[in-house]
C-alpha cells in the first residue's frame, strides 16, 4: 500500500488521516481535512499563499511533504480567530484595506503572525522582511505593512 | 495617504452624499481576513477528476499525428479529449458581439500556432496520473517557420500564422487591415512646424501574474445541467462562450464566480471552462482544470506587446501642430481581445492633447506568440507610455518645462478631439498642476492659472479640412452594422462642417456603428 | 504510480536506498524535490528521508566549521558563530523558505538558485558524501562539476572560518528587494598576509549553469594589495570563463555587462 498514516495537530485539534506518498501538506489540508484557508498560488514556493505555521515556524505547505508534519502542530488562518473574535492582525488588515482580491491574505496573515509571535514590536523593515516571501499583486504592500504595524501597536496607528 | 481634492471642480459635484466620499468596509473584507471567501478552487467535490493539457512544444508546426493510444491505458485515466471531441472547436471571444471571425480552437487539430497551445486534454483521477499519461502521448510535429515580430509578420512572404487572417492582420469591417484615424492634414502640419521628431517605442508583453491561477471546476448537476465554479472575471461572457463552444443553450450552465484571486484582465479569456465542462460531460464526474504557475506565466494570455512610431511637428513656442502615429499590437496567434485594443487605441489618439492635425494607423497583428488579452487599460497604456515619453522629448527639444509643455498642449473643455467628439470634463491641466504642487515643481503663473474650463472650444472646436485616403469613399459605404446597432443611442454632436476645399464632407465617425463600442468607455458620455 | 516515501534512521541506510533506486530522490527541506513533484516530474518515484540527527548538527566552535546537510538557513542565521554566513543565508527566499531550505539541498539548486553554494565555493568548502562505498570528502568545486551524477547522500559541508569579517564578502544582485531570484551572485574570500592577498577565491552564481570560480579574477588579485589597480584588473577579468544564459530575470548580455561592475564594488567595499 502506498498510503501512510499521519497524525498531527491542526489548529490545536488532533487529526488522523491516510495520505498518498508524495502528497503535500497543502493538498492534505485542503483536500483531506477541508481547511481551504491555505491557497494554491504556485506550488513552487514562490508566492507564499500557502504559508502555515509548523511548530510556530513559518513554512510553505506546498513544499512540505505531508509525512514530515507527523506529531507536529500545524496552524493555518482557520485557527487564527479567537472564537467569534477577530485576531488583532485580522482586525488591522480589515481596517487598513490590507486585502483586495484576498488570495494572498491567508499567507500574509500567517507570515505576519510568525513575525509578531517572535517580535511583538517590529520595525517597518522587520515587517517588510517578514512578508518578503509573500506576493500580493493588488495592494502594492503598503496597506499590508501598515496593518501589521497597527496590529503590533495594539490597534493604534503608528507614525 | 489618499487625498480627495474636492476644491477642484467643486461646483460640478454634490458632496452631500451618503456613501460616496465616505470610508466604508468592503463587503468581502471579513471573508478575506478570515479565509472564508470562497474561490473557485475551494470546492471539494466527491470524485473530482483532474484535467491537464498537453501543450505544443513548437511555436508553429503542423500536427502530423497525435497518438494517445498508450495514454488511454495509463492508470487512473478517465478520458483523453482531443479537438474532435469539442463540439464547436473554433471560436473567437468577441463573436458574442459579432466582432471578428472564429479563429481559435479549444484544442489544436491540424496546426499549432504558439508554443504552449493546448493539443490534448487528459482527465485523470489525480494530477500525478494525468502527468504520467501525458508523458505517454506522442505528437508528431512538422515545424513551420515562425514569426515573432509584428513588422516582420506584415512583410510579403511572412509565414501565415492564422489561416483565418492570411495577411496576419485582423480584418475590420470585412475589409480593412487596420484602424485609421484622420483629422486635419499632418503633412501640412509637419511642413509648418519648426521641429519634427520621429521616434520608435516598444513595449514587451506583460503577464498579469494573479496569485490565483486561471481555473475552473465543472460538475454535473441535476436536470442535465452543469455547475461551474470559475475564476473568471467575466462570468456571463464566459457562460455564453462555453455555450457556443459546447453547442448547448447557455442555461445548461450554472456559473458560480465573483470571488477572483486577482485578475487584472487575465481572466476574461474563458481558457479553462470549456474543457472542464467538456470533461465533466464526457466522464459524468466533477472535473478541475487549474493552470499551474508555469502555465499561467508562460501560456496564460499577457498584455500584448506593442510597437509604436510617433512623428510630431512642434512649434518653437511649444504647440504640437501635427502628430502621426503608426502602432502595431502584437495579438499573438489568435485574436482574443486585441482587435478591440486597436479600436480603443485609435480612439485614444493623440492622447489628452489638442493637436490640430492627427493621423493614426493602428494594426492588430498576428504572430507566433502567446495570444494577448486584456490588461488594465490595454490599447491605451502602452500608447500613453509612448506619447508621454515623446512629450518629454518634445519639451526638451523646444526648451520648455515638461509640465508647462503639457499644460500648454492639454485638451480643454469644448475642444474637438481627433475622433470627432467634443472634449468634456477634461482635467489634465488640473492633474498636472496638482502633481507639480505635490512634487514642489515650480510652474510659472500663467500655467498655474490655466484651467481645463478656459480657452477651449471656438476655433479649437472645428473639424479641420481632412484629406481623404484613396479608399475612403468605399470605407464609408461598407461599414458593418450589428443587430445591436439599429438605432445608435448616442447621437453624434458634430461641429458644423468647416469650409471644405473639396466636397464631400469627411466620413462620419465610424466608432459608434460597431458592436465593439458597446462595452467601451471611450465612446461613452460622461457627467455634465 | 504513486510516490513511495521511505524514511530511514541513519544516513547510511538512506544513502544505500538512493544508490539502489534510479527514481529515488533525497528530500531535505522540500524546496527542490516537492517543487519537482508538484510540477509533474514523474521521474521521481521514491522519496528518501533520513531522521539522522547528525544531519542537523552545526559544529562552529573552532576555526573550521562543519554544518550538517539538513541544517536550514534559518538555523544558520540563528547561530552566532556562523556570522560570516549570515549574509548568504539571509539572501535566500523569504522567511518560510529559510525555515525549510537546507545547506545540502542548496548544493543541488541550479541557476538562478543556489546562492549559498556560491559562498561555500568562495570558502573552498569540502563536501562529505555518503555513498555505497562509504563516506568521503570532496572539494566543492569537484562536487559541483559532477553533481548531476552524484550517487549517495551529502552529509555535511565544512570550511575554514575567514580570518576576519572583511576577508569574506558576499553580494546577491536581485531585481526586487528584499527577496528575489539572483541576477548574479558574488562571493569573495580575500585572505591577506603582510598586506597582500594570498589564496584569493571569487565565486559567481548565475554566470553559468552551475556556480563557478572566476579564476582569472582570482589571478589578478593573487599576491597583490587590494588597491584600485588590482581591483580594476580583477573586475576586467570577471567574465572570463563564464557562460551565462538568458532567463526571466536578466539576459546573458546584461549579466556579462554587470558582473565586473559588481565585483569592483564588492572588492572596494562599496555599497
Amino acid at each position: 500500500m502506498s498510503k501512510s498514516a499521519l497524525q498531527f495537530l491542526h489548529n490545536g485539534r488532533e487529526v488522523a488521516i491516510f495520505v498518498d506518498g508524495g502528497t503535500s501538506l497543502l493538498v492534505t489540508l485542503r483536500e483531506l481535512i477541508g481547511d481551504m484557508t491555505p491557497k494554491f498560488g504556485c506550488d513552487q514556493g514562490g508566492c507564499g499563499a500557502c504559508s502555515v505555521l509548523i511548530d510556530g515556524e513559518l513554512h510553505l505547505a506546498c513544499l512540505t511533504l505531508a509525512e514530515t508534519v507527523s506529531g507536529r502542530a500545524v496552524e493555518t488562518l482557520d485557527g487564527l480567530k479567537d472564537g467569534p473574535n477577530l485576531h488583532p492582525l485580522q482586525r488591522a488588515f480589515a481596517d487598513n484595506f490590507a486585502a483586495q482580491c484576498g488570495y494572498c491574505t491567508p499567507g500574509m496573515l500567517m507570515a505576519a503572525k510568525a513575525l509578531l509571535d517572535r517580535n511583538p514590536s517590529p520595525t517597518r523593515a522587520d515587517v517588510v522582511e517578514a512578508i518578503s516571501g509573500n506576493i500580493c499583486r493588488c495592494t502594492g504592500y503598503e496597506p499590508i505593512i501598515s496593518a501589521v504595524l497597527v496590529a503590533a501597536a495594539g490597534g493604534r496607528t503608528r507614525a | 495617504m489618499l487625498e480627495l481634492r474636492k476644491d477642484i471642480f467643486a461646483d460640478e459635484r454634490d458632496d452631500n452624499l451618503k456613501e460616496i466620499g465616505k470610508g466604508t468596509q468592503r463587503q468581502d473584507m471579513l471573508g478575506h481576513v478570515t479565509g472564508t471567501s470562497t474561490y473557485f478552487d475551494d470546492h471539494k467535490l466527491q470524485g473530482m477528476l483532474h484535467l491537464k493539457t498537453v501543450r505544443s512544444t513548437h511555436s508553429h508546426a503542423r500536427l502530423r499525428r497525435i497518438d494517445t493510444t498508450d495514454a488511454e491505458r495509463s492508470p487512473g485515466v478517465r478520458r483523453i479529449i482531443r479537438g474532435a471531441d469539442v463540439p464547436r472547436n473554433l471560436n473567437t471571444l468577441l463573436s458574442l458581439i459579432n466582432f471578428g471571425i472564429d479563429d481559435e480552437p479549444s484544442l489544436a487539430v491540424d496546426k499549432v500556432r504558439y508554443k504552449g497551445e493546448p493539443i490534448v486534454a487528459v482527465v485523470a483521477d489525480s494530477p500525478r496520473e494525468a502527468y504520467e499519461a501525458m508523458a505517454r502521448i506522442r505528437i508528431d510535429y512538422e515545424a513551420l517557420p515562425s514569426v515573432f515580430d509584428v513588422e516582420e509578420a506584415l512583410k510579403p512572404g511572412a509565414p501565415v500564422v492564422n489561416e483565418t487572417y492570411p495577411k496576419n492582420t485582423f480584418t475590420y469591417y470585412d475589409k480593412y487591415d487596420h484602424q485609421k484615424l484622420r483629422f486635419g492634414d499632418v503633412e501640412r502640419g509637419f511642413g509648418e512646424a519648426d521641429h519634427v521628431l520621429e521616434q520608435r517605442y516598444q513595449m514587451s508583453p506583460i503577464e498579469h501574474a494573479p496569485t490565483e491561477t486561471n481555473g475552473s471546476i465543472a460538475a454535473p448537476d441535476t436536470n442535465g445541467r452543469y455547475v461551474v465554479y470559475t475564476s473568471t472575471q467575466a462570468l456571463f461572457f464566459s457562460v455564453d462562450t462555453c455555450a457556443k463552444i459546447l453547442d448547448v443553450p447557455s442555461n445548461t450552465f450554472h456559473f458560480i464566480g465573483g470571488t477572483v484571486g486577482g485578475g487584472f484582465g487575465g481572466k476574461v479569456d474563458t481558457i479553462t471552462e470549456p474543457l472542464a465542462i467538456l470533461g465533466a460531460m464526457l466522464t459524468g464526474r466533477p472535473v478541475r482544470y487549474m493552470l499551474g504557475r508555469e502555465e499561467e506565466m508562460q501560456y496564460g494570455p499577457p498584455r500584448g506587446a506593442e510597437r509604436i512610431y510617433i512623428k510630431d511637428g512642434v512649434m518653437r513656442d511649444g504647440r504640437v501642430v501635427a502628430r502621426k502615429v503608426r502602432a502595431y499590437f502584437d495579438s499573438g496567434a489568435y485574436t482574443r481581445l486585441s482587435s478591440y485594443a486597436a479600436v480603443k487605441c485609435a480612439a485614444h489618439l493623440p492622447g489628452p492633447y489638442t493637436i490640430p492635425n492627427v493621423y493614426g494607423d493602428v494594426y492588430c497583428v498576428f504572430t507566433n506568440r502567446t495570444p494577448a488579452t486584456a490588461m488594465r487599460g490595454f490599447g491605451v497604456t502602452a500608447m500613453d507610455f509612448a506619447i508621454e515619453c515623446q512629450m518629454d522629448k518634445l519639451a526638451n527639444l523646444v526648451g520648455m518645462d515638461p509640465m508647462e509643455f503639457r499644460i500648454l498642449n492639454a485638451y480643454r473643455d469644448g475642444d474637438m478631439k481627433a475622433h470627432r467628439r467634443e472634449a468634456k470634463n477634461t482635467a489634465l491641466i488640473e492633474c498636472v498642476q496638482v502633481a507639480a504642487e505635490k512634487s514642489k515643481w515650480p510652474l510659472r503663473d500663467q500655467f498655474k492659472r490655466a484651467s481645463s474650463r478656459k480657452d477651449g472650444g471656438g476655433s479649437r472646436a472645428v473639424i479641420p479640412p481632412t484629406p481623404r485616403d484613396a479608399d475612403a469613399q468605399r470605407a464609408a459605404a461598407l461599414q458593418q452594422r450589428t443587430t445591436y446597432d439599429r438605432a445608435p443611442a448616442a447621437a453624434v454632436r458634430e461641429a458644423p462642417p468647416a469650409s471644405q476645399p473639396s466636397p464631400p464632407p469627411p466620413p462620419r465617425p465610424q466608432a459608434p456603428s460597431h458592436g465593439a463600442a458597446r462595452f467601451s468607455s471611450v465612446f461613452g458620455t460622461r457627467r455634465r | 504510480m504513486p510516490v513511495t516515501v521511505k524514511t530511514f534512521a541513519t544516513s547510511g541506510e538512506a544513502a544505500a536506498a538512493l544508490s539502489s533506486d534510479r527514481g529515488a530522490r533525497y528530500l531535505g527541506g522540500g524546496t527542490l524535490v516537492m517543487r519537482a513533484l508538484n510540477e509533474g516530474d514523474i521521474a521521481i518515484s521514491t522519496i528518501v528521508r533520513a531522521s539522522d540527527h547528525a544531519l542537523m548538527r552545526i559544529d562552529a566552535a573552532g576555526s573550521r566549521v562543519t554544518i550538517g546537510a539538513g541544517v536550514t538557513f534559518a538555523k544558520i542565521i540563528a547561530e552566532r558563530d556562523l556570522a560570516f554566513l549570515h549574509a548568504p543565508a539571509r539572501s535566500i527566499g523569504g522567511p518560510a523558505v529559510r525555515n525549510m531550505g537546507t545547506v545540502g539541498g542548496n548544493l543541488f539548486a541550479s541557476s538562478p538558485y543556489g546562492d549559498f553554494t556560491v559562498a561555500l565555493l568562495a570558502l573552498d568548502a569540502t563536501v562529505a558524501v555518503q555513498s555505497g562505498l562509504g563516506a568521503r570528502e570532496v572539494g566543492i568545486e569537484e562536487f559541483l562539476q559532477s553533481r548531476e551524477r552524484q550517487a549517495g547522500l551529502v552529509l555535511s559541508i565544512s570550511c575554514q572560518k575567514p580570518a576576519s569579517a572583511d576577508a569574506f564578502r558576499y553580494r546577491k544582485i536581485t531585481r526586487i528587494k528584499p527577496k528575489g531570484g539572483s541576477v548574479i551572485t558574488l562571493a569573495a574570500h580575500l585572505p591577506t598576509s603582510s598586506g597582500r592577498i594570498v589564496g584569493a577565491r571569487i565565486a559567481l552564481g548565475s554566470m553559468a549553469p552551475t556556480q563557478l570560480r572566476a579564476k582569472s579574477a582570482e589571478r589578478a588579485l593573487e599576491g597583490r594589495p587590494l588597491d584600485a589597480t588590482t581591483i580594476s584588473a580583477a573586475a576586467a577579468a570577471a567574465t572570463e570563463g563564464t557562460s551565462p544564459t538568458d532567463n526571466a530575470l536578466a539576459s546573458a548580455w546584461y549579466r556579462r555587462e554587470i558582473v565586473g561592475v559588481h565585483l569592483r564594488r564588492l572588492l572596494s567595499g562599496q555599497e
